[in-house]
């Protein structure tokens, strides 16, 4: 795998709390994104390959540059959105961008011009004389994206990039980011708890729980094949026929409602086996279709929850 | 197909070398003041008494009867003195929310997340504080001098008085110094400009306060050294081959000077960074 950021064994600990522990972890070129509940370590991790934050244990590197030894080198390839609200006081939108344009090198000139641009890009061209504090809560999130562009980072460090934002602008700012991703060749690692945005931006996911990597690959490796899960739901002795399901090979898991999740092994081949065994059984399958795993699946087994 | 496109583009141009970064933050902050009517009236407020003390100059130098006003080098030590009331006011003005307001909006995270170091953020910052008290003290002060040369039409006075020009330079520089990184300091504690500009304000008369109690109950200048403003005025008056005016030692407000520039670049390394990590 072709890494733009590699950890190695690395441990952050702020007083008595590991926020990360002993991580190894490689993202892939492209999207990737890194999911986790509040508190896993996401943005511990970042900041730490910002080097904002010095692990107590272990090597980083980012674009091939190791963060303890090149961290401006390696500030001056990425972008960083953060979390929370960020802006330089006391300024208008295209003037902040065009500020952080030259804060990373960038001559005056060419960073005003890039900031016209990368503005028109985010959306916020007609809004972009106006003063940053006063824009609503989406609009500040552009402007933290814009601010990320200005300089043509090869890689892209955003750190729950929909917060805050009603449905439409969380859907502009996820097209925004899978367009970067994917079609304009900028890398990114996209570090949210929503698990649907990670799913629509992002190729690539690491998973982290409780300051530790839970799993990681490409997204579809993780979800596994489509076809050998099913919905199930029937009428009749529920307990006798798992059971019965059971006892041929085939893993039961009960979701929300009444709807069972069965998953056939490839020794009984599809949904036939089903339809055999609750004959056999005497029960009435009121509803059958495959279930298409979903990168909750994922996280779900990942963090271990039910 | 548009005509523009307005999609992301890629950079092609050029980079500048790191390590320049404080002069662009320096540069943005004095702009950002500089478009403020209230403090261009500020500015101009400080150079009313360079103007009086300048027609003073021209006076003694061109009409006899003024000739009592000519200066000696301590009028130069008295301009630096009074110009200290609009060093107090500027660095409230300008240095309170230097820090404190980048603190507000998160701004260290974007700052730091750019190829600069903290040292390269805090020197920009300290140049904005900087450039504006040396426009106060340092530079009229030296202005004065080469008018006086420049009315009286001869060296004579600075043949006189050479070490003017290294007591003026070292005593403002002094000056400034002390009150951009106190202020600096206190400015990267809190997220309130307002909060930080009474801080400023309260210690430096608490400071006075307290040393005027214990004069008045001792009835020696020997704890001077408590009061900051008393500490630079003992030190000023030494540099500029006057008689010190407390009986402190020199040496003992010089090293008060020093430990406050030192505890305030402590402070300054302590507190800007791109993550306040609360144990």
């Amino acid at each position: 795998m072709d890494a733009v950021v590699q950890l190695d064994d690395v441990t952050v600990i702020y007083g008595k709390n590991q926020a990360l522990k002993h991580v190894s972890a490689k993202f892939a070129k492209g999207a990737v994104g890194l999911l986790g509940p509040n508190g896993a370590g996401k943005s511990t991790m970042l900041k730490s390959l910002l080097g904002f934050v010095k692990p107590d244990q272990g090597r980083m590197t980012v674009l091939g540059l190791d963060v303890a030894q090149a961290p401006l080198a390696i500030r001056a390839r990425i972008g960083y959105m953060p979390e929370s609200d960020a802006h330089i006081p006391g300024m208008n939108a295209v003037t902040f961008v065009g500020y952080c344009g030259q804060l990373a090198g960038l001559p005056a000139a060419d960073a005003m011009q890039r900031a016209h641009e990368v503005l028109y890009y985010v959306g916020l061209g007609e809004a972009r004389y106006r003063n940053v504090e006063t824009y609503s809560t989406g609009m500040k999130q552009r402007i933290k994206l814009a601010q990320a562009l200005v300089h043509d980072p090869d890689l892209l460090f955003l750190d729950e990039p929909t917060n805050g934002m009603d449905p439409k602008g969380r859907e502009e700012m996820l097209e925004l980011v899978r367009d970067l991703g994917h079609n304009k060749g900028v890398s990114l690692i996209l570090s949210s708890h929503l698990l649907p945005d990670v799913e629509y931006t992002c190729d690539h996911v690491v998973v982290m729980d409780k300051g530790q990597i839970a799993t990681q690959g490409p997204i579809d490796e993780l979800k596994g094949p489509a076809g050998r899960v099913y919905e199930l739901r029937i009428k009749g002795d529920l307990r006798g026929f798992l059971d019965v399901l059971a006892g041929q090979g085939m893993q039961t898991q009960a979701t929300d409602e009444d709807v069972m999740r069965v998953f056939v092994p490839d020794t009984l081949g599809n949904h036939q086996a089903i339809f055999k065994a609750a004959a056999a059984f005497g029960v009435q399958v009121r509803h059958l279709r495959p279930s298409l795993p979903t990168l909750e699946d994922v996280f779900a087994k990942a963090v271990g929850e039910e | 197909m548009p005509i523009h496109d307005q999609s992301y583009r890629h950079y092609g141009g050029g980079r500048a070398p790191v390590g320049r970064s404080w002069l662009i933050i320096a540069w943005a902050g004095i702009w950002t003041f500089l478009r403020k009517r209230a403090f261009l009236g500020l500015l101009f407020g400080s150079l009313i008494p360079f103007l009086v003390r300048a027609a003073q100059f021209w006076g003694s130098a061109n009409m006899p009867q003024l000739a009592s006003l000519a200066p000696d080098a301590s009028t130069f030590r008295r301009f630096l003195e009074y110009q200290s009331f609009w060093v107090f006011v500027i660095t409230v003005y300008v240095g309170a929310g230097l820090i404190a307001n980048d603190r507000r909006a998160n701004a260290l995270q974007i700052y730091l997340s750019k190829p600069l170091m903290r040292s390269e953020y805090i020197l920009g910052k300290l140049a904005v504080l900087f450039s504006f008290l040396a426009l106060v003290t340092l530079v009229p002060t030296l202005l004065l001098l080469l008018l006086k040369v420049a009315f009286d039409g001869n060296f004579t006075f600075l043949k006189n008085n050479l070490f003017l020009i290294p007591a003026i330079t070292i005593s403002a520089l002094l000056q400034v110094l002390l009150a951009s990184f106190t202020m600096l300091a206190l400015s990267s504690l809190s997220k309130s400009a307002r909060y930080v500009g009474i801080l400023y304000v309260g210690i430096t008369f608490f400071t006075s306060a307290i040393y005027g109690a214990l004069y008045a109950i001792t009835g020696s200048s020997r704890v001077s050294w408590i009061s900051i403003g008393a500490d630079l005025e003992q030190v000023v008056d030494v540099i500029f081959r006057l008689k010190p005016r407390y009986a402190t030692p020199w040496q003992v407000s010089l090293l008060v000077i020093v430990g406050l520039i030192a505890v305030s670049i402590s402070i300054l390394e302590r507190r800007v960074r791109g993550v306040e990590v609360v144990t």
